[in-house]
């Protein structure tokens, strides 16, 4: 057996040695195969994988300019920046991953504040496409000691971060906010509207007022980094850097210190005080009451605060200085007078005995005057200085709608008059057209009656009256009323300068005889320094002379829409208290809208108050901080 | 006996004309050149991928020692002795693995470590990978070639307990490779053709078996290989990322140290499974084609021994193990490159890890003393 177990072994080594050469074509084609995937990724898609890794490892980030600050005409700051820390987390580092989230969460609420809204709206960014390990924020403007606890239980707390950002921030707050609108958190509805890309990197957008109005200005430009990240989105290397444009710096008119000081006098009442630098028309203050901080909406307002303020029945988010349409009444009557006197239909010379009424037809309806048993003999003179409404029913009933809505229109009723504030409204000028179209009736004498003493139909905000009164004070002379003073130190002339879309600047209003100004002004001196002036006591023992008008409203509580609540009008039956003046009467540096709702008669609740800002003004006096000009006279 | 007789003293005339250290060491130096171009080759990559770590750099030469060492000394064992204890190591190698099941450590879910105190940690199925085909040659070289239906489904029980009990820990990577590495002595034992057809049927008729088989994650691993777009941060993360660092490594890669991919951490596992593609990246085409031609070369000579080799038990074993080398080269460059699933095997020799080295090391050994025992011819 031997040879046959030789042969045996012979043919399994030539069998083993075969199935070498099987396995090492085996290797062979598996080697090639493994090659050419090689080739195929590194060769053939060479070029798609060098861009992927850069993609990886190369992120384009933009950086948000810095908001431009706002100053006062002094200087002082009203609006700047200050850094905010903000609570982010990223997913894909938190203990457990995307599913550990509602576990972190309730660790988180040991440590800090966090309300359900907070993880409503946390949810509701995560779900936003995002790249990998880019943060989702969780809650902003953490305080120290939130920041301090999230910092002390960092190692159990991975893909927990705190961010700074500049937010902006109110340093004076209160008091400011109807002047100078808010910054807020970009909604939906706005990031639809915005530059994409200019607003990618940014958090807030100008929502009222002057932060709205010039939000492009104060905005700036963003800039734009490439940076290298490893996979966990850090940092390692900045590539290449664009600087971000910063937003330009904006100084206003407004005087912080006079308009703090109309806020105290406003304090506890429901009214505004809006005053404007005739020989510029740039405002000076601009009050509304009740106020309300607008740093609390910078980062967000709570839920129950915000309804608390949108539900009082104060409306203390209602600006009452540009949206307030009020019946001006008296202060509307230098107005007719001047329009009866150049539009010729009433004579200089003219007056008449005032019974203390007036009637249209002989025993017809009673047109009360304020006053019972009337004034006696009255011309114009007196008709300004002791608010003689039979007067002006007897002129406006003489010169009807369209003399004296022509008139009213010249002195800026009806149109929107300040150029920067883009919350303001035109409020009401009552033309017939207006009547014929808004209440479907043609226009009555009555309805002239009642226009010529500044009631019925006609309304103006605060802010349309202070500027009536710049174009009284100034002889006719307008100027834009505005905020904005100057734009990174460069002053700005007229808005338009900055912003073509907006309004021609009016024309100067021309009387057929300037010396109808110096009368009107006279009789305006006198409602402060006469005898029988209706201001007497808020202009005696002045250093100075002052120039007014009182009115007294006598109409209910106004509403944002100018439908009156029955409801309300129990408890708010009182007259509006309205004042209207400059100082110094001949030589103006300053002009003042008052209006107190519900505050009574105009000499007693306004204008002890325009004369506080006066004297704040020209003499540097201090204001109490609760108005003790209450019940004056 | 009756051939050393008949070359013993050829053998003798060899070593008077001057037998080189090579000889006297039992080593090859052939295999031992190529093993030191890859370890350094390795090393050069390794301190790359582990993010210029000296450190590690550092525990993987030590490591390099030891296997070395363990080498050398495998190559003094003469396989005829270690034959007569096969029986004995296999139990052993089942107890362990049974301990690892009991009383193993690990992480991950998964167990695969055995703590005695007094020796450094190891992973018993790591042994398994060589008593398995040891114990095979051993069953199959005492048996008619070739072998038997019978006999061959006893070879297979043989491979399928220990794999059965690797898979439970679980660690499917290594058990595969075992499994791989007793199939291949039973090929080379002479396995009749039509019955590797019919295994090659059967096997692909069990693929439905395995999946149903397998822990979660590891169908994971399947869904993500077959489509790893469908989970790009997740599972299929891996297989992205180092398809990226290969493909962007181009030709000639983009240097020592200067792959992003893998310093910024783009890449997972940079210096243990995925460390090709840190190669890849880095040294480009280039790169990873000189390292497979080194491991060609291994795999050639180790073919070469296998061919000089006149014990069955020898031939059988040697070819084995080469092969077995070569399943993991394939695996492992076959997953980092995205045609094959992830599954946990490291590149050979390349991949931080000691118990991998150390094996891989003594598998070498065994070749070298399986050639050092080779019939001399003139």
């Amino acid at each position: 057996m031997p040879w046959s177990k030789m042969d045996n072994q012979r043919q399994e080594v030539s069998q083993f040695k075969a199935r070498l050469w099987w396995a090492l074509l085996l290797i062979v084609l598996v080697f090639a195969g493994l090659v050419s995937r090689l080739v195929y990724l590194q060769v053939w898609q060479h070029q798609r994988y060098v861009t992927e890794s850069d993609d990886n490892r190369q992120q384009l980030q933009a950086i948000a300019p810095t908001r431009g600050l706002i100053y006062d005409t002094n200087g002082v700051l009203l609006a700047g920046n200050r850094a905010s820390h903000s609570l982010t987390l990223v997913p894909e580092q938190l203990v457990g991953g995307r599913r550990g989230i509602d576990k972190v969460l309730a660790e988180l609420a040991q440590v800090v504040t966090i309300d359900k809204d907070d993880i409503k709206r946390f949810k509701r960014r995560l779900k936003q496409p995002r790249r990998p390990y880019s943060p989702v924020a969780l809650r902003f403007q953490l305080n120290e000691r939130e920041i301090a606890q999230i910092t002390v239980n960092q190692h159990r707390l991975p893909g927990v971060r705190v961010v700074p950002e500049l937010v902006r921030y109110y340093p004076l707050d209160e008091g400011f906010v109807h002047a100078l609108g808010y910054v807020g958190r970009i909604n939906d509805r706005e990031l639809v509207k915005l530059d994409s890309i200019n607003y990618s990197a940014t958090h807030h957008v100008g929502k009222l007022g002057v932060e709205r109005y010039y939000e492009t200005e104060l905005h700036g430009t963003v800039g734009h980094q490439t940076v290298e990240t490893n996979a966990r989105g850090r940092v390692i290397q900045v590539l290449e850097r664009f600087e971000p444009l910063p937003g330009k710096d904006i100084s206003l008119y407004l005087d912080a210190e006079l308009q703090q000081n109309a806020a105290k006098l406003l304090e506890g009442k429901r009214g505004a005080i809006v005053a404007i630098d005739p020989k510029t028309g740039g405002v000076l203050a601009m009050a509304s009451a009740p106020s309300y901080g607008a740093n609390q909406f910078v980062t967000g307002i709570s839920h129950a605060n915000y309804q608390a303020l949108r539900n009082s029945d104060d409306l203390p988010l209602f600006n009452r200085a540009l949206r307030g349409r009020y019946p001006p009444a008296s202060t509307v009557k230098p107005v007719i007078a001047l329009a009866g006197i150049d539009s010729g239909i009433v004579s200089r010379k003219y007056s008449l005995w005032d019974p203390g009424f007036y009637q249209l037809t002989e025993g017809g309806r009673l047109y009360r005057d304020w006053k019972e048993g009337g004034h006696g003999q009255v011309d114009m003179h007196k008709s300004i200085v002791e608010s003689v409404d039979t007067f002006y029913y007897a002129i406006s009933d003489a010169m009807g709608n369209d003399p004296m809505t022509k008139y009213l229109a010249l002195f800026g009723f009806g149109q929107v008059t300040i150029a920067d504030q883009p919350e303001a409204t035109k409020a009401v000028l009552p033309t017939r057209q207006w009547k014929r179209k808004n209440r479907d009736a043609s226009w009555f004498r009555g309805d002239s009656l009642n226009l010529g003493i500044g009631q019925g139909f006609l309304s103006a905000t605060p802010t349309q009256l202070a500027t009536m009164t710049m174009v009284l004070a100034n002889k006719g002379q307008w100027h834009q009323i505005r905020m904005i003073k100057a734009m990174d130190g460069k002053p700005v002339e007229k808005v338009s300068d900055i912003d073509r879309t907006n309004p021609k600047q009016p024309a100067k209003l021309a009387l057929k005889r300037t010396s109808d100004w110096d009368r009107m002004h006279d009789a305006m001196i006198d409602v402060m320094h006469g005898k029988h002036g209706t201001a007497r006591r808020s202009g005696a023992n002045s250093s100075y002379k002052i120039a007014g008008k009182t009115g007294t409203a006598q109409v209910l509580g106004i509403k944002q829409d100018e439908t009156y609540d029955a409801e309300k009008i129990a408890e708010r039956f009182r007259d509006h208290g309205l004042f209207i003046g400059w100082a110094p009467a001949k030589d103006p540096v300053i002009v003042i809208a008052v209006i107190i709702e519900n505050g009574g008669g105009g000499s007693s609740a306004a204008a002890p108050l325009a004369r506080k800002l006066f004297d704040a003004h020209i003499l540097g006096t201090k204001v109490e901080s609760k108005g003790a000009a209450e019940n004056d006279g | 006996m009756a051939d050393f007789q008949r070359w013993a003293p050829e053998a003798r005339k060899h070593l008077k004309s001057g037998p080189g250290l090579w000889v006297k060491l039992r080593l090859d130096p052939w295999l031992l050149v190529l093993l030191l171009f890859i370890m350094s080759f390795g090393l050069l990559v390794l301190y790359s991928g582990s993010g210029s770590s000296e450190a590690a750099v550092h525990r993987q030469l030590v490591r390099y020692g030891v296997a070395l060492l363990g080498m050398v000394i495998i190559t003094q064992i003469n396989l005829r002795h270690v034959q007569r204890w096969m029986p004995l190591l296999y139990i052993a190698g089942l107890l362990l693995l049974v301990a690892v099941l009991l009383f193993g450590v690990g992480a991950k879910g998964a167990q695969r470590w055995l703590a005695i105190p007094g020796l450094p940690r190891f992973q018993p199925s790591e042994i398994m990978k060589l008593v398995v085909p040891l114990t095979v040659s051993w069953y199959l070289a005492s048996r008619p070639r070739p072998p038997q239906l019978s006999h061959v489904i006893i070879a297979m029980a043989l491979v399928l307990v220990p794999m059965m009990l690797i898979t439970k820990q679980p660690d499917l990577g290594t058990s595969l490779l075992i499994g791989c590495s007793g199939v291949f002595v039973i090929f080379f034992a002479g396995l009749l053709l039509r019955y590797v057809i019919v295994a090659i049927i059967l096997s692909a008729a069990g693929l439905p078996l395995l999946w149903m088989g397998m822990r979660e994650y590891q169908q994971q691993r399947v869904i993500t290989f077959l489509d790893p777009e469908s989970d790009p941060l997740g599972a299929g993360w891996n297989i992205i990322q180092s398809k990226i660092a290969i493909g962007s490594g181009g030709i000639d890669g983009k240097g020592w140290l200067q792959g992003t991919q893998s310093h910024l951490d783009f890449l997972p596992e940079t210096h243990t499974d995925f460390i090709v593609a840190v190669l890849a990246e880095e040294f480009g085409l280039v790169g990873v084609l000189l390292l497979m031609t080194l491991y060609f070369l291994v795999l050639l000579r180790g073919l070469v021994i296998a061919g000089y080799a006149s014990h069955p038990f020898d031939r059988m074993l040697a070819s084995s193990l080469t092969l077995t080398f070569f399943v993991y080269i394939v695996v492992n460059i076959g997953m980092v490159s995205g045609l094959l699933p992830v599954v946990g095997v490291p590149l050979p020799l390349v991949s931080y890890g000691g118990t991998s080295v150390v094996t891989l090391m003594a598998s070498l050994g065994l070749l070298m003393s399986i050639h050092a025992r080779r019939p001399q011819r003139t």
